[in-house]
């Protein structure tokens, strides 16, 4: 994985020492928290409902055992024990003291880590697939071209005050794992009829309030040409985007109102003219970069026999392993959905835990995926059952993946200021309702997703099942949409009708599943029968 | 009644005004009346709080309990991790929560 250079790391430890004097500074007096805000939230650090809350980037998901390490070690040393992986591929601590902060940073820094970024109206951390590397259906790694963007990205002068936040997702293969048409701008990298590699740009895409999914605007574009044309996207988005209201600020809305079009208009005359400036990285850097992504010492001539004589570890291989590219290797996710459990929350002893096992069992590798869950991305398949052992007397085994019980939440009115409902007792209720491996099993794959408010941190408009937590005159109340998905088959979920309480929509959520299994046909998903039948049988099971 | 929140400037912990400091427990927390815009212009100034406002309050059981959820969640803590709390041995702490 990526080493950081001595300008990478100069940057990042420069930083450092700035926010440290900015901090003084604020607890002197000498700024106020109207000036305070910006350059706070520049370093990740929010307020939330409790306390600040820090938000540390892990570009593009990925990590290695030191960095993993070390987040554990923040959140004994500075939290209350545990951290929180967001659906934006990073790490949330709930409970900081503004003065502990910079010690943080520091701390951070010490593993080639940062908050840069991680808030305000800039280019946001690169999101990318969790098996990226790894994956058998890929056509490249995606992790060095998400690297030259996290490059470019970083500090760029024209975009650190851009009309609103922005998303970039990088991904390389059909099935997409990282939501990549959800986001202000999507990368498939591809190949051409030639086999030539190229980048297929879609753009204006996102969640929140007005859910859009990114038209392609490019079909295919040549790889030593990526930047200049995401210079190119973002320079009509910083030029045109609205400024005027913050919800209709961000890149889908201009793309709608223009029309994909005319903005893909915009954004290639732009782009003729960024080409004649030649602003495009020299390739020497992206292959420096490539050379942190080349394969591990993978061995060859392994067997890609499993010993699945014990019940329990089978079913986690069924749900949680995936195919890799390297014969006698695996995929492993470790969900963070325990029965009952709060999603994505991990605690320190867990997450050095898993901070060990990839040192010893994948190439001192780890992944954060935006589903919340953590990969070993490279496993020996002779050590498999080892691994699966270890996380099994830490309570990491649960073998739900994409089932009902792999609940995507946002922490809701637990934690964030913004929500207007809980996310975290409904996601609770529901893995409690479905737990069984009986019941997990029979459904099959369903994906559910939780948003505590219309900002979709918990992504519901994707989601198969997807719940809206509002505030309904002071009481929670939670609406129910069908139909949402974030794959190769992107859509968004529709809204069956009027909402339910806490324990109304978990009632919901098991009358639609029944309406599934009762009209399942073969092999079909929910979501297969929800797009053959449609909302009707739906609604009538819920309202009668 | 109305009742003063924000947030303490070092710890970001959510503070309520007891009528001449600022506690972590809500139910120190007085009635303002109308001096709450006051008072927190003064406090904030001093820099021992920020992101300070004016709540609605109420009796809840002769204690001072905020009228929303948000802030009756602030009062007390993460719902669902209890001994996160302010309260953490305390099972029935946050029944008047939601």
């Amino acid at each position: 994985m990526y080493k950081y250079d001595q300008y990478d790391q100069a940057m990042v430890d420069t930083r450092v020492a700035e926010f440290r004097d900015q901090v003084r500074r604020r607890l002197d007096g000498s700024l106020t928290e109207e000036q305070f805000r910006p350059l706070r939230l520049q370093n990740g650090l929010y307020l939330q409902l409790h306390a600040y809350m820090l938000r540390v980037a892990v570009p593009y998901g990925t990590l290695n055992s030191a960095q993993m390490t070390m987040l554990g070690d923040i959140a004994d040393k500075y939290d209350r024990g545990y951290g929180h992986f967001t659906t934006r591929q990073n790490i949330q601590y709930n409970w900081i003291k503004l003065e502990d902060t910079p010690d943080i940073l520091a701390d951070l820094a010490t593993v080639e880590m940062h908050a840069i970024q991680t808030s305000g109206n800039c280019i946001r951390n690169i999101s990318s697939d969790q098996y990226a590397g790894a994956a058998a259906d890929e056509v490249v790694d995606p992790r060095p071209y998400a690297e030259l963007l996290r490059q470019w990205s970083s500090f760029h002068p024209e975009f650190l005050t851009l009309p609103r936040k922005f998303k970039i997702a990088v991904i390389a293969s059909e099935t997409d794992r990282a939501a990549m048409r959800l986001h202000d701008i999507g990368i498939k990298l591809v190949k051409n009829a030639s086999g030539e590699l190229g980048a297929q740009f879609y753009a204006g895409g996102g969640m929140g309030r007005t859910p859009m999914i990114g038209p392609m605007i490019r079909e295919f574009l040549p790889l030593d040409q990526m930047i200049t044309y995401s210079e190119a996207c973002l320079r009509v988005y910083n030029r045109y985007g609205r400024r005027d209201n913050k919800y209709k600020a961000r890149i889908k809305i201009l793309v709608h109102e223009l029309g994909k079009e005319e903005y893909t208009r915009q954004v290639e005359e732009e782009f003729q003219h960024l080409l004649s400036q030649g602003i495009e990285p020299p390739l020497a850097e992206l292959e420096r970069i490539k050379q942190y992504f080349v394969d591990p010492a993978f061995e060859t001539g392994l067997s890609d026999d499993l010993d699945l004589s014990d019940p329990d570890f089978r079913l986690w291989v069924e749900r949680n392993c995936h195919a890799h590219k390297q014969a006698g290797y695996i995929i492993a996710t470790v969900s963070l959905k325990p029965v009952g459990g709060i999603p994505g929350d991990a605690s320190a002893d867990q997450i050095r835990l898993m901070a060990q096992i990839a040192k010893d069992y994948s190439f001192d590798e780890l992944r954060v995926t935006h589903a919340q869950n953590i990969v070993f991305p490279h496993v020996r398949k002779a050590d498999l059952y080892a691994l699966w052992q270890k996380l099994d007397e830490a309570g990491l085994s649960t073998a739900n993946l994409d089932t009902v019980g792999d609940i995507i939440a946002c922490p809701g009115l637990d934690y964030c200021s913004l929500a207007n409902a809980r996310s975290i007792p409904v996601a609770q209720k529901i893995s409690e309702r479905f737990g069984t491996r009986e019941k997990q099993a029979e459904i099959g794959e369903l994906k559910l997703k939780i948003s505590g408010c219309i900002n979709a941190c918990g992504h519901h408009h994707a989601g198969h099942i997807g719940i809206l937590g509002v505030d309904k005159k002071g009481v929670e109340n939670y609406q129910l949409l069908l139909g949402g998905s974030e794959g190769a088959d992107t859509s968004l979920g529709t809204i069956t009708g009027p909402g339910f309480d806490e324990d109304g929509i978990v009632d919901a959520v098991e009358k639609a599943t029944e309406v599934y299994l009762a009209n399942r046909q073969g092999e079909e998903r929910f979501l297969d029968t929800y797009r053959r039948i449609g909302m009707a049988p739906f609604k009538e099971a819920l309202y009668g | 009644m109305k009742i003063l929140t924000g947030n303490d400037l070092r710890t970001g912990a959510v503070v309520w005004w007891d009528g001449s400091g600022w506690s972590l427990h809500v139910e120190d927390a007085v009635d303002v009346e109308d001096k709450g815009e006051n008072i927190l212009a003064r406090e904030e100034a001093a820099r021992r709080v920020f992101n300070a406002y004016v709540i609605d309050g109420e009796k809840n059981g002769g204690e001072v309990r905020p009228a929303h959820i948000k802030d009756r969640i602030r009062a007390l803590g993460p719902t669902v991790r209890p001994d996160l709390t302010l309260k953490p041995s305390d099972p029935q702490a946050g029944n008047w929560v939601i």
